[in-house]
């Protein structure tokens, strides 16, 4: 891993801070600087709610370098509720129960460890959504 | 711009060559396409390659393989676009010729994956996906197409089992092509029960890791006269998208696919209907059904209707013939050679020379190779002389 290059994602990784275009209004995650949307400049930073709901998943049963002591672990594309689509982790859930659709909610944990003396990387992975679930 | 014909095609066999080094298999692809088209020397080497830095630790590849072949001196130079560096590389010699900058160029693509181990070819491949916002959380190559397929099922309905015929299409098709890497016709059932990697994808689904490389010489159609090897290429487009699927407009539409495949059909002056077969990028079998979507060969949502029936009508005597000498899920998927594979075997079934694959009265072919998800697509469309 690499150490500057982690540090650079951190508001990313911590607190899904992305941009809102000054133009047309559009959400933006992971920050770009130019709005796809209307391609014009998008610097100004905007912090995403972190609620969304699955748009896919999968479960993973053999991993890249530096995951393997994590499988299986379950994959995702939320579509967060501001309309930008991230990539992410599941957590705090079993990977049968996991369905499109399903409201999750952002939380900070552990993405993975550079062996017993190198950094821990900490960021966002998804669980499902806890106060509708304590709410019915 | 000049008109461009391919006068030269070689190719190794695809598969697990640990007796063959990554500058042996260009080699050999490259002096067979020399030796097809009568050379002796050229004007310049273009070699498609993803991984040579990763997996062969050794970068560098143009001056490499000019070198290797006997052709020191001439301009060479490595191109990169992920799983599209085979045609990419094409059009990049496509435009030399065509821009009148040269007039005898060699096209190689060439990739050697299988020295690595397995976890160092998983986390490589990860390479064409977005490292910061993908890669970083623990997503491989396949958990992306995954990612694909499970939406794809979910939005349209389809049950895995619908995909089948892609992958019986492929194999039959591989029983037929002596340089294919999978010789053996598989059944639906055995797709239906194979090992899975990241769910709904299973090892049928997917095309193997291997070796390979092939290769095209080009000229200027006017000097290609009008012989039993020239093949004109009369479109190559490509066109962008973004790296990551979460980036896109609509995760289940290539739109970059749709967008080279539309450029070319306008430079062919041809539509979907002319195309005789059609060499596709099925890396996943989700990626024959969106292609054939974007390519407009299909209405979104119903591109895996040409892999009903075992496929028949996507086999050799089908309605469009696709994957024809084994396609990525058979005949292999040595990355950054696929590409010139692709062009290499609809040269073969235009020139009337693919064995007992031969699509009968093939006039048109296209071919379409896809980097990363979807964000570099590459599309020839070639015609028999």
């Amino acid at each position: 891993m690499r150490i500057a290059r982690n540090w650079r994602t951190r508001q990313q990784r911590y607190s899904l801070v992305g941009e809102v275009c000054t133009q047309c209004g559009h959400k933006i995650f992971p920050p770009r600087d130019v709005c796809p949307h209307c391609t014009q400049p998008a610097q100004l930073p905007y912090a995403l709610s972190g609620r969304g709901e699955v748009f896919s998943y999968t479960t993973m049963t053999s991993a890249p370098q530096g995951f393997e002591e994590y499988l299986p672990y379950t994959v995702a594309l939320v579509k967060l509720e501001e309309g930008p689509m991230l990539t992410a982790q599941l957590t705090d859930v079993d990977p049968d129960e996991v369905r499109i659709g399903m409201p999750v909610e952002m939380v900070t944990r552990k993405i993975r460890e550079d062996g017993e003396a190198g950094q821990i990387l900490y960021g966002y992975k998804f669980r499902p959504l806890l106060e509708r679930q304590t709410a019915t | 711009m000049r008109d461009v014909s391919i006068i030269g095609i070689g190719q190794t066999p695809v598969g697990e060559l640990w007796d063959k080094s990554l500058r042996h298999l260009a080699h050999d692809a490259v002096v067979a396409a020399m030796r097809d088209a009568g050379i002796e020397r050229a004007d310049a080497l273009y070699v498609g390659n993803m991984l040579s830095g990763e997996l062969a630790e050794q970068e560098h590849l143009g001056a490499l393989i000019a070198d290797f072949v006997g052709l020191r001196g001439i301009e060479a130079f490595k191109i990169e676009a992920a799983c599209g560096s085979g045609a990419a590389a094409l059009r990049l010699g496509y435009m030399a010729v065509a821009g009148g900058l040269h007039d005898l160029v060699i096209v190689c693509g060439v990739e050697k994956m299988t020295d690595a181990p397995g976890a160092d070819t998983t986390s490589a491949l990860a390479l064409a996906a977005d490292q910061e916002y993908e890669v970083t959380h623990g997503l491989s190559f396949v958990a992306l197409n995954a990612l694909l397929m499970r939406r794809y099922m979910h939005e349209y309905n389809v049950p895995h089992s619908a995909f089948a015929g892609f992958s019986v299409n492929a194999h039959r098709n591989g029983a037929g092509n002596p340089n294919a890497m999978f010789q053996s016709p598989i059944t639906a059932a055995a797709y239906q029960q194979a090992a899975m990697i990241a769910d709904p994808i299973n090892l049928m689904d997917s095309s193997p890791i291997c070796d390979g490389a092939a290769a095209v010489v080009l000229v200027p159609s006017d000097w290609a006269g009008h012989g039993r090897g020239a093949v004109r290429i009369l479109a190559s487009a490509s066109a962008t998208d973004s790296l990551a699927i979460h980036d896109r407009r609509d995760p289940l539409f290539l739109e970059a696919a749709y967008l080279s495949s539309q450029k070319a059909y306008r430079q062919a002056g041809v539509t979907p209907a002319d195309i005789d077969l059609f060499e596709l990028h099925d890396a996943f079998s989700i990626m024959s059904a969106l292609s054939l979507e974007a390519t407009g060969f299909a209405r979104r949502g119903e591109g895996v209707r040409w892999a009903e029936d075992d496929g028949a009508r996507i086999a050799i005597d089908g309605e469009l013939p696709i994957s024809t000498m084994g396609g990525l899920k058979a005949r292999g998927h040595p990355v950054g050679a696929t590409g010139v594979y692709q062009v290499v075997e609809v040269v073969q079934q235009l020139r009337g020379e693919a064995g007992v694959n031969q699509v009968r009265d093939a006039r048109i072919g296209m071919a379409q190779n896809i980097g990363g998800s979807g964000a570099t697509v590459i599309t020839h469309i070639l015609a028999a002389e």
